[in-house]
């Protein structure tokens, strides 16, 4: 039973709750980091670290939190987390350090930390809430390394700093600046929903991948994300939604497994 | 779609302007620009617009049969957006750099869109920014058999004199289709004839380019300066090609206006005070982003609203 668990969980943040692809969370170092890959491993590695010792001290520490100053409390233990990795990381992989820079302090506020420590640590024990963090941690990784080749890769014709493309090839340097993670995250998320609408036809349950807001754009009447921008009746009843929509699916999620 | 089957309420106009007509006459009024060009450089200017424009036009095609839509390359746009895009293009670029261009300026910018009249920006510019941004140096490298050297904005913008005359002709070093003054004009001025665009976009454009240039270029009213400014670079062919594109510019009239004087400030922001020496295709495509803004602001009042005000 236990075992099940565990596997449950990292396949879950593996796939089914993708914080990248599918929860779209954390897209500030997934879109400014992911320069090259290894950046993209650094930052992912990084993030699972924190994510799995804040998650499982969160844990620890659930039934003495007050219940109204949570995130504070929240906020202090994943900042000392952040705190030791950087300070470790400054000792041992100066490079990666110097290559993250500001995005290692700002793993404080990425939102994948705080939803996990909310969503789930919170109300969930220790040991699943360890995993919990490595298989959302790895995912995040993944995600990020994946994206980081691609730019890389496109941008500069190399993998992991080795130069795998034919010397013949001139590198479409947009692909490592700022519209490039734009470019790359948009075509994964599209090949994403491609499988998932795929799935559907076929009969599969996919509903447990969403994104977006799973309708066609081109004929989207003001009904889907376009609401938020246009009309300003639902505006914030909008915005509460697509904020809390990820953390609905993942409390949902902590019910079913608490 | 037959035309008998169109239905709304009378009175009824027919008329024989459609899409393909509209676009076919920009094509023939971008020949002159096109064939000056190919005079100017030779026959690698001609072989890189002939694989830009067939790489559009394949593109589209291909894109409509994978995902089984209309097809639409009889409506002549990939045509119009390939010729512009290569006539933004230096004649030394490469044949692959039409090619990654062409497939840029039809599937990113245009069909993921919903295609014509859906792309937020001109597919030729969005192009040509993308690839100025990823291949800067091949897009900056302008020197080819006939002229070695800088371009005129970039020499006037080092303080070094240049020859006006040669600049209006257009026999300098620059992108296929920017270089001859006279030819853009000549091309203009057939469409504006045709009633297919009209000189509001483009005057106010030029206008307030000019009245921003006497501000804040320090040369004053030297009209030399102010001259080689309108002669030289992108200006002509953004200002009557790729400002008035319909999909791109404002539907209203006010915004129209509205419009140019932003392009004009914009493109004399960073011709001025930028790093590089041109910043027309910028300006339009920032100008294109704030479109729908401006229509938004512009918009006029249904005949008998507001009237409690008067």
């Amino acid at each position: 039973m236990k075992q099940n668990k565990i596997t449950e969980r990292l396949v879950n943040g593996l796939l089914k709750e993708n914080p990248t692809f599918v929860l779209m969370l954390g897209m500030c170092p997934t879109l400014a980091v992911t320069t090259s890959a290894i950046n993209g491993l650094g930052m992912g590695l990084t993030t699972m670290v924190v994510l799995a010792l804040s998650n499982m001290f969160i844990s620890m520490l659930r039934r003495i939190i007050p219940d109204k100053v949570r995130i504070p409390a929240f906020i202090v233990i994943i900042a000392s987390f952040v705190t030791v990795v950087e300070l470790l990381l400054k000792a041992f992989i100066p490079f990666l350090y110097s290559a993250l820079g500001l995005y290692i302090p700002l793993i404080v506020v990425n939102c994948i930390i705080l939803g996990r420590a909310e969503a789930y640590a919170s109300k969930n024990g220790v040991v699943s809430s360890l995993f919990d963090g490595i298989g959302m941690g790895l995912g995040f990784t993944c995600a990020l390394t994946i994206i980081g080749a691609v730019r890389e890769l496109i941008g500069a014709g190399e993998l992991f700093g080795f130069a795998v493309m034919p010397e013949s090839y001139v590198p479409c340097s947009i692909f490592v600046l700022a519209p490039g993670a734009f470019f790359v995250l948009a075509a994964l998320t599209a090949i994403q929903n491609k499988v998932k609408t795929a799935g559907e036809k076929k009969g599969r349950d996919m509903s447990r991948i969403q994104s977006g807001c799973n309708s066609d754009c081109m004929n989207c009447q003001d009904t889907g994300c376009s609401k938020r921008f246009y009309d300003t009746s639902s505006k914030e009843d909008a915005i509460n939604q697509s904020g809390n929509a990820a953390k609905v699916t993942a409390k949902k999620e902590g019910k079913n497994n608490g | 779609m037959s035309d008998l089957m169109k239905v709304s309420s009378n009175p009824h106009i027919r008329s024989k302007v459609t899409t393909s007509n509209i676009m076919l006459a920009v094509v023939i009024a971008l020949l002159p620009a096109a064939g000056f060009g190919i005079f100017n450089f030779g026959l690698d200017a001609l072989i890189l617009i002939v694989i830009t424009v067939a790489t559009c036009v394949l593109t589209e095609y291909l894109y409509e049969k994978a995902m089984h839509k209309k097809i639409t390359i009889g409506d002549f746009s990939c045509v119009v957006t390939g010729l512009l895009l290569a006539l933004n293009l230096p004649s030394t670029a490469p044949w692959w750099i039409g090619v990654v261009g062409g497939i840029f300026a039809i599937l990113v910018v245009k069909m993921l869109f919903g295609g014509l009249g859906q792309n937020f920006m001109n597919p030729a510019l969005g192009a040509r920014c993308f690839l100025l941004i990823s291949y800067t140096s091949i897009m900056c490298n302008f020197d080819c058999d006939a002229y070695t050297g800088p371009t005129p904005l970039a020499s006037l913008k080092a303080g070094e004199s240049v020859n006006i005359l040669d600049m209006v002709v257009g026999r300098t070093a620059g992108v296929i289709g920017e270089t001859s003054m006279i030819a853009i004009v000549i091309g203009a001025c057939f469409l504006i004839l045709l009633g297919v665009i009209d000189l509001k976009i483009p005057g106010t454009y030029i206008i307030t380019f000019v009245i921003f240039i006497v501000l804040f270029g320090g040369h004053g009213l030297d009209p030399a300066f102010v001259s080689a400014h309108l002669a030289g670079g992108g200006l002509m062919l953004g200002a009557f090609f790729m400002a008035t594109d319909y999909v791109t510019s404002p539907v209203t009239k006010k915004g129209r206006y509205l419009y140019g004087v932003i392009l004009g400030i914009l493109t004399g922001i960073f011709r001025i005070f930028g790093p590089s020496a041109e910043g027309v295709s910028y300006a339009i495509i920032l100008g294109n982003l704030l479109v729908p803004l401006i229509e938004k602001i512009t918009m006029p009042k249904a005949f008998g609203k507001g009237g409690e005000r008067a």
